[in-house]
């Protein structure tokens, strides 16, 4: 199964045109290649500062943008990976292991599981049924192994 | 205690920790201890000594800051104590006790030596004297984490059966002495293929079931992801190794669309493609241009990886580049004559040049003794002859097929498309 860990923003990531300490990117680093190396990570992406980027709020049918920066930096995203283990327990293992993102002060990692094939199931099968369908009579043979 | 205790739920919640630890560490600390102990059995039965030491104490101490360290210390201590007790070559287990207190002093190995390790440990493993199955058991064992009654569950094999194998397996190991090294010079090639045998041999087991009820089983598929990548990450200049990996990676980006949510199959050309794993897949093709940057030559995982990726890259199967993977399957047959890929190359041959052209190359593999049982070949036959409007003949083909196969789900789909020959009274023209 996968997980979504997301790293959360702290007052250092949403400084604008900040960069992050070289120091713990090297530790960053490490602990990703650690993470490559034992084959669970899948991808990963940082975030730069909300001041860079909007929100769109829905509103029945309006849609209205508000600009960032956004306040409350812990609400706030500054990056996330993608993780596949066995269980949420390992995730935990993973993440625990991970170097402070804010050494001086506080920083939260939220971990998320990813929707799988097996919890999409009941909306899918009509789907697929639909598609074949109409897919069945140009079909051509798939059945030896692609 | 019932589930709903809130004492047994904690200790559920640790229990589940303690083997997310375990999952983390165990190679290592059996790669190391495979090092210092020169016998891998021996090595994983003292890792398990310090797992079931772990499982009594954490509850009460908690779970310890460096556990790999923690896991390591107790059982060199075991192997310590072991070497001991144990009078036999007496001389030469002082020797190696005195190293492993040595070692117990110093700091937790460096980086290298843990790769290192690893990667002796996957060529121990996967070692062509023991029997592919048997390998894919212990590798998963020894690098996957997992427990016996967990591979046992993902083969649908007895659990005794697989305990078993794993013993075997070690005594050969121990037997024939094999060392703990990786091969160098001209071993290499071989001893990777088996190695990317072994692996292959689990995904494959995960991705289409040979037998039972379920057409994948996803948790296995994962298993054999993991130990590529690994795999990849120890031995970067492998171009193989990472055509492996692309393989599997876009193999699995189908796993949602592959099967409907009762179980039945849907062939690649049903498929919904917008489900496909759009992250595996770019994994995937990043691994076949890591094969690139290595060299040109295309060994045979690299080709097949090639060949899926040219579905990967087409958003609907008439962008399928047919002509393309006719070259890749010639290649590929080139490299290893096998009756299995010139029927691949039939079929896309017909895709490629229609019908007819296919149907010549699967006729020329009918007389083929080797795919005398083999319930592709009818099937493929089938969906030509269907093309060609030969719907009597096609029928027989699929029930031919379908009295072959011997997973339950293919076998419902190939009748079904048998009795589809009957009802529709169209007579396609070829394409």
């Amino acid at each position: 199964m996968r997980f979504m860990v997301i790293g959360k923003a702290t007052p250092e990531t949403e400084k604008e045109g900040a960069l992050p300490d070289p120091q713990l990117m090297i530790e960053m680093g490490k602990y990703n290649e650690e993470l490559m190396k034992a084959g669970v990570l899948l991808a990963l992406d940082g975030l730069q500062p909300s001041s860079k980027g909007a929100r769109v709020k829905f509103s029945g049918k309006s849609r209205t943008v508000i600009d960032g920066p956004f306040t409350e930096a812990k609400e706030l995203i500054a990056g996330f990976s993608i993780l596949q283990v066995k269980c949420l327990e390992e995730a935990i293992e993973w993440v625990k292991r991970s170097p402070n993102c804010s050494p001086a002060g506080d920083y939260e990692v939220e971990i998320r599981q990813i929707f799988e094939m097996e919890d999409f199931a009941p909306i899918l099968s009509e789907e697929q049924v639909q598609h074949k369908v109409k897919l069945r009579a140009e079909l051509p043979n798939q059945t030896a192994k692609e | 205690m019932s589930a709903t205790d809130p004492h047994h739920a904690t200790h559920q919640a640790l229990h589940r920790t303690i083997e997310a630890v375990w999952r983390i560490e165990s190679a290592r600390v059996i790669a190391g201890l495979t090092r210092l102990t020169r016998d891998v059995g021996l090595a994983e039965d003292l890792a398990q000594e310090a797992l079931v030491a772990a499982l009594e104490q954490w509850p009460q101490s908690g779970v310890p800051d460096n556990p790999a360290a923690w896991l390591t210390a107790t059982a060199k201590r075991r192997a310590i104590d072991l070497f001991r007790r144990n009078a036999v070559a007496k001389r030469k287990h002082e020797e190696l006790a005195r190293e492993l207190e040595a070692l117990e002093q110093t700091s937790p190995n460096l980086d290298s030596t843990i790769s290192d390790d690893l990667l002796r440990l996957v060529f121990i493993a996967c070692h062509p004297i023991l029997p592919t199955e048997s390998g894919a058991a212990l590798t998963l064992r020894l690098l996957g984490g997992l427990t016996t009654g967990e591979i046992a569950r993902a083969f649908l094999t007895p659990e005794p059966t697989i305990a078993q194998r794993i013993v075997r397996a070690k005594r050969t190991l121990a037997d024939k002495h094999i060392p703990f090294e990786v091969p160098c010079g001209p071993e290499l090639a071989a001893r990777l293929s088996s190695v990317l045998e072994v692996i292959y041999l689990i995904f494959n087991e995960g991705y289409s079931a040979t037998t039972g009820d379920d057409l994948m089983r996803p948790t296995l598929c994962e298993d054999a992801l993991r130990l590529g990548r690994i795999l990849a990450e120890l031995t970067p200049t492998e171009p193989e190794v990472h055509g492996l990996v692309a393989l599997m990676e876009i193999q699995a980006s189908r796993t949602r669309a592959r099967v409907t949510s009762t179980g039945e199959p849907v062939l690649l050309f049903d498929q919904n493609r917008t489900q496909w794993d759009q992250l595996l897949i770019h994994r995937g093709l990043t691994a076949i241009e890591r094969a690139h940057k290595i060299n040109t030559t295309r060994g045979p995982y690299l080709l097949q990886a090639e060949i899926a990726a040219c579905h990967a890259r087409a958003r609907t199967p008439s962008e399928t580049d047919w002509p393309r993977i006719v070259i890749l399957y010639t290649e590929l047959a080139q490299l290893i004559p096998s009756p299995v890929i010139e029927l691949n190359r039939a079929v896309a041959v017909s895709m490629a040049h229609g019908p007819h052209a296919g149907l010549t190359l699967v006729d020329a593999l009918a007389s083929e003794p080797s795919l005398a049982r083999y319930h592709l070949l009818p099937s493929v036959r089938a969906d030509l002859l269907y093309k060609l409007g030969r719907h009597p003949e096609a029928r027989t083909e699929f029930e031919r097929a379908a009295a072959l196969t011997r997973n339950t789900r293919e076998r419902h789909l190939l009748l079904t498309r048998a009795a589809s020959c009957e009802t529709d009274p169209t007579n396609p023209s070829e394409k």
